[in-house]
């Protein structure tokens, strides 16, 4: 998958956490959970459903580092994120 | 009717889920409610078969009126009303008058499809045919985990009326303020032990499989609310009833303004791992607004966690006619002395409001200092 389309899946996730915000409006660089007010289970939540939809595993240990829209993306991108079979 | 909150004098029937000559079990989800909080689920306390149904839905219903009359086993002919799914009597009158009863919406009828009420109004608010799916619950009932992943979200429209339920929790902070003489403990507590196992636990688990610290904190304080009983139960009628169960009601914050605390069952008794699956349900019922009777109905101590944003200490306000609640800030690292020397560590900022009618500050901090002494040991969570 590209970037594009994992950030569709974001965006499609997100919209079920926080059906309220509007996506374009969030800022890639910026902390997402700040930005849309997740909670830890909120993003618990978020990491289970991209691991379910894209079939990556995202270890404990690199979670903390995905604080961003653009550092999220670009982590499932390079741990070669696809939908599951 | 049960009470569903301190403040409830009446409820909003808004769809029954048994029909008469239908055989129920103590635990069946047999009504839907709305009330301020929202619409709930209300669950029978007594095995029988529905005998009559006495409110019609759309009907308004004063707290402790009968709302349908079953008949026991064993017990041939006329019935007995449900009692309410509460063993105590209605609290006395909020000072504040309560809002108007909520409006009502029906749900469309299904036909005889066997459904669960959260799984029914997913399935309605997506447009699904129910003929379609197949259930695997009791009966073979649709439950929520038989519906298909759902499509593109479109924002939904949002599942409480939040001027209500700020009326609700006015009302009830409002009469606990009154009643209740709060008194406010605080500590700060080195949680290195409790992050480092928790770490461990997660690092080979998928994220849907994860723990977080907050089912530590609820888990070390409901193990600490059985030593120390003048926590944990009910103040009513004048008097202190502590509770044998440990029923934690875990504060929730809802998206755009207000809050729940309904009660994790036995939660002294649960292992981490199924209070964390249990939290993550009840956190997403909530949040949908969907929770049920009981939940509301019998927490007896309340926890309220700020999560790992926020600040780093919150003192509560006792939900009545719970005596306390106990507060954990975000988890922070800080300069902190070991053997004598300064260095970083991780702690939390751990606070408890109790009621003075019951307990005292030196009883408070032996509690609270078990809440901290917990956490030294995760493992035996």
């Amino acid at each position: 998958m590209n970037e594009a389309d994992i950030l569709a899946v974001i965006r499609d996730e997100l919209a079920r956490l926080a059906p309220e915000i509007a996506f374009e409006t969030l800022d890639p660089a910026l902390d997402l959970r700040e930005q849309v007010d997740l909670d830890s289970m909120d993003f618990l939540n978020l990491l289970t459903a991209l691991h379910q939809r894209l079939g990556v595993d995202i270890p404990d240990a690199d979670a903390a580092k995905l604080a961003s829209l653009a550092s999220l993306v670009a982590y499932l991108a390079r741990k070669g994120a696809a939908p599951p079979p | 009717m049960p009470s569903l909150g301190a403040d409830m004098e009446a409820g909003a029937l808004v769809e029954w889920l048994v029909k008469p000559g239908q055989a129920v079990k103590r635990g069946d989800i047999v009504a839907v409610v709305e009330t301020q909080k929202g619409a709930i689920e209300i669950e029978i306390f007594e095995a029988g078969t529905v005998e009559r149904l006495l409110a019609e839905p759309g009907a308004t219903v004063p707290v402790g009126a009968p709302l349908a009359m079953i008949r026991t086993e064993g017990e041939p002919a006329q019935a007995q009303a449900i009692p309410p799914p509460v063993d105590r009597p209605p609290p006395a009158a909020p000072t504040l008058a309560p809002a108007a009863p909520p409006s009502v919406t029906h749900p469309s009828p299904a036909g005889r499809v066997r459904i669960s009420p959260a799984a029914r109004r997913l399935a309605a608010e997506r447009g699904l045919d129910l003929a379609a799916l197949t259930g695997t619950g009791p009966g073979g009932a649709i439950q929520l985990a038989d519906l298909p992943a759902a499509p593109p979200a479109a924002p939904a429209a949002a599942p409480f009326d939040f001027s209500q339920m700020r009326a609700a929790i006015a009302a009830a902070m409002s009469r606990s303020k009154h009643e209740i003489p709060h008194y406010y403990l605080s500590d700060t507590v080195e949680i290195t032990a409790a992050r480092d196992w928790l770490a461990a636990a997660n690092a080979e688990r998928p994220p849907e499989t994860r723990l977080l610290m907050g089912a530590l904190f609820v888990k070390a304080t409901a193990l600490a609310a059985r030593a120390y009983p003048e926590f944990n139960g009910f103040f009513e009628n004048g008097a202190f009833r502590p509770s044998a169960a440990v029923h934690v009601g875990m504060a929730i914050a809802l998206r755009g303004g207000g809050l729940a605390a309904p009660a994790i069952h036995d939660t002294a008794d649960l292992s981490l791992e199924t209070l964390m699956a249990q939290m993550r349900d009840l956190v997403g019922r909530v949040r949908a607004g969907r929770f049920r009777s009981s939940e509301i109905a019998d927490p007896t101590l309340t926890v309220s966690s700020l999560g790992d944003r926020g600040v780093e200490a919150l003192f509560g306000v006792i939900y009545p006619p719970q005596v306390a609640i106990v507060g954990f800030g975000k988890v922070v690292e800080r300069p902190w002395v070991v053997d004598g020397a300064i260095g970083p560590r991780p702690v939390v900022g751990l606070t408890l409001a109790a009621d003075h009618r019951v307990s005292d500050g030196h009883r408070g901090a032996l509690f609270l200092a078990e809440v901290g002494r917990r956490l030294q040991t995760p493992e035996s969570l």
